[in-house]
């Protein structure tokens, strides 16, 4: 098993400066109940079991364009989601398929989006990148890096303009902190006090570009010191406890000190940026991925739980089995559901009225 | 009837309509303490509080993307750019966010937002402050367009604006900021989005333009009156997506002739979307080729003289109307 020190990565300062312990100083474990801890397990067996059965999908041309996968970064998800209330708000770039299925997106409605069915929680419209649910007030999956941080600082902004005390949960990967929108977004939450927790999803890589090669600071957490107010935490994004306890207390304060914080999470993509890309070889080695992959946050946290007898090996298996069979129906399910029907093709692009009509001009068709 | 600028008129607009739903806030550089660049949003800060009169930092992606985010959740934000020369920098909200989230959620999440601020040249203000945005925004489905010539317009339309269900940019016009007009008062006035308005009858020639030249096409139709006996209808199209095709049609289907005319430039513009509408529906009451009346094809340059050359004039207008009158 990998160190932590061995598989730090993202901006690691050089090996003679002593390096900062991620999450050393983070806030205790969550000393969370033996259902929690078990209903932890099943999420995020749930997002890898769905995962790998959208890439098998997407092989056999089921899914198109673009599928990014988050498999080894479940613990992230898993953890920050749970910590919130159904009132809150979760929002997310375009690798989105675990935090819609962890905030409660059922899992034939995420596979049909993927397959572009009527019956996919965006009615075919979206796809993989958007991911939306009003009913769990997930606000989507955006695909443009960065674009929905400004968002998600409305989102902050409408609930203290109502006196709520619902936090915006934000997740983006580490290359985003290199866009401007997040220094407008973080700045604005932090001067006006939005209850929006920031999470960098550290995998180490923008696509192919190690965010060593990108990012002129070290540790991307310390951007936080830029925006006074901002709390701000580096947590071991593969023990889903630790990022759990991290997004606790972020929730905290931002329903009691009404502060944004910002989170990194060191993580790891096991598979390639997208399907077109292979697990390694350009731009990273398969002994790096190895390394990464016997640090696997579902491992851990079922080897934990089994010697901790919270949960039977038998109970795992079984628990296991269950998923793959949801996931094995919602494959069944997208297969089965129909397509979005051509001719309301202009009903979505206004919900209000839309005089003389967007059809005047496709006499051609 | 109330005589009042355009900028009183969409300062009324914006104060009735905050009045009236407290969902709606103003967001953007300089509206609050400074009472707007222009001065559109004087008072209101005193009138309605710090959160729904927001000074915002000189972010604009950052605060459109903020208004986005408040209207997926049920606010009603109008954003204030100081110019839509500055909206450049907003504009992947204004177009990936605001104008595809309700399609791109199966129709969960509308997005009712209004984007204003002054387009169009100015005066003197060279090439980075002088530009028209429409056409660029026209573009995109999703967004509906706004640009009204007159006070009673500017608020009757900012009003209805306010209380669309989608995103609508509203574009002002600089130099109409003191233009004055008739307002009725204590009376609701809410011109529809994509209604055009016939501002002048005439049965010769069909003028249609929108925004700032509205009133040069007003001033050019009165000497075409006087100096050559033609009387010119101009169509205030006042929206320019949707726009009023039908009333557009019908004017021209009436005089036979039409000159288009916009401030911006003439490649890919409001114009040539409207002669294909015009040659396609209308083909056969052409009495003349549609002429078009535009802006130079050039970046703006400071120079007085040369500012005022680029810029379409009453003039040209005359030119153009009695090109397609055989005169």
């Amino acid at each position: 098993m990998a160190t932590k020190e061995t598989r730090a990565h993202g901006n690691t300062p050089a090996k003679d400066t002593p390096a900062k312990p991620a999450a050393a100083d983070g806030p205790d474990l969550p000393g969370l109940e033996p259902g929690e801890l078990k209903e932890l397990l099943r999420l995020m067996i749930l997002a890898r079991r769905f995962e790998e059965k959208a890439a098998e999908s997407y092989q056999l041309g089921k899914i198109g364009g673009f599928l990014h996968l988050y498999i080894g970064q479940e613990a992230v998800a898993a953890g920050a989601i749970t910590a919130l209330r159904e009132d809150d708000y979760v929002i997310s770039a375009y690798r989105d398929h675990a935090q819609a299925l962890i905030r409660g997106i059922p899992a034939r409605a995420v596979m049909a989006e993927l397959y572009g069915r009527a019956t996919g929680c965006s009615k075919g419209m979206g796809g993989s990148m958007h991911l939306f649910d009003r009913s769990v007030n997930f606000l989507g999956g955006h695909a443009i890096v960065g674009s929905h941080l400004p968002i998600a600082a409305g989102v902050g902004y409408a609930i203290r303009y109502r006196g709520g005390d619902q936090v915006c949960l934000c997740f983006f990967g580490d290359a985003a902190v290199n866009i401007g929108a997040f220094h407008e977004a973080l700045n604005m939450a932090a001067k006006w006090e939005l209850p929006v927790i920031w999470i960098i999803e550290n995998n180490a890589y923008g696509m192919g570009t190690d965010i060593r090669r990108s990012a002129a600071i070290s540790e991307l957490v310390d951007r936080a010191c830029a925006y006074e107010g901002t709390a701000s935490t580096q947590v071991d994004g593969m023990d889903v406890q630790k990022v759990r306890a991290a997004v606790d207390e972020a929730v905290r304060t931002a329903r009691e000190e009404k502060r944004p914080s910002l989170i990194e999470a060191i993580t790891y993509r096991f598979m390639g940026h997208s399907m077109a890309d292979p697990s390694h070889g350009t731009y990273r080695a398969r002994e790096e991925v190895e390394g990464w992959r016997e640090d696997d946050p579902i491992l851990s946290l079922s080897d934990q739980l089994i010697a901790a007898d919270v949960i039977t090996a038998e109970e795992y298996e079984e628990m296991d089995r269950a998923v793959i069979e949801e996931v094995e129906g919602s494959a069944e399910f997208a297969d089965a559901s129909p397509s979005p029907d051509e001719s309301h093709i202009y009903d979505l692009v206004y919900s209000d009225e839309y005089p003389h009509g967007l059809d005047r001009r496709d006499s051609w068709r | 009837m109330a005589v009042i600028t355009y900028r009183e008129a969409l300062n009324e607009a914006l104060r009735e309509e905050m009045a009236r739903d407290e969902s709606v806030f103003l967001i953007g550089e300089e509206v609050a303490e400074y009472d707007g660049a222009y001065k559109v949003s004087k008072n209101l800060l005193e009138a309605f509080g710090e959160w729904r009169v927001r000074d915002a930092p000189i972010a604009e992606l950052g605060f459109a993307g903020l208004g986005v985010g408040a209207a997926m959740v049920g606010l009603r934000p109008i954003v204030e750019f100081m110019t839509w020369n500055f909206a450049l920098l907003a504009l992947d909200q204004v177009i990936n966010s605001a104008a595809k989230l309700y399609q791109m959620s199966g129709g969960q999440y509308n997005v009712p937002i209004v984007f204003r601020g002054p387009g169009g040249a100015a005066l003197m203000l060279a090439a980075q402050h002088s530009q028209s945005p429409e056409s660029w925004l026209a573009y995109v489905p999703g967004l509906k367009i706004c640009s009204p010539a007159t006070p009673y317009d500017a608020k009757g339309l900012l009003k209805s604006a306010v209380r669309d269900n989608d995103p609508v940019v509203f574009i002002e016009g600089e130099l109409l900021y003191n233009v004055k007009g008739e307002v009725p008062e204590d009376e609701e006035i809410l011109v529809p989005i994509g209604s055009a308005d016939v501002k002048r009858q005439g049965d010769d020639v069909t003028i249609v333009t929108y925004g700032k030249m509205v009133h040069e096409a007003l001033r050019a139709a009165e000497t075409l009156a006087t100096e050559d006996e033609v009387e010119a209808e101009v169509v205030d199209l006042r929206s320019v997506r949707p726009i009023d095709v039908p009333t557009v049609l019908a004017s021209v289907r009436k005089t036979n002739r039409a000159v288009i005319v916009e401030e911006g430039w003439p490649v890919a513009n409001i114009g040539a979307q409207i002669v294909d509408d015009i040659q396609r529906e209308a083909f056969d009451a052409l009495d003349a080729p549609v002429a078009r009346v535009t802006g130079l094809d050039v970046p703006m340059p400071y120079a007085r003289n040369l500012e005022k050359l680029v810029q379409p004039s009453a003039e040209n207008i005359c030119t153009a109307a009695r090109d397609v009158c055989y005169i």
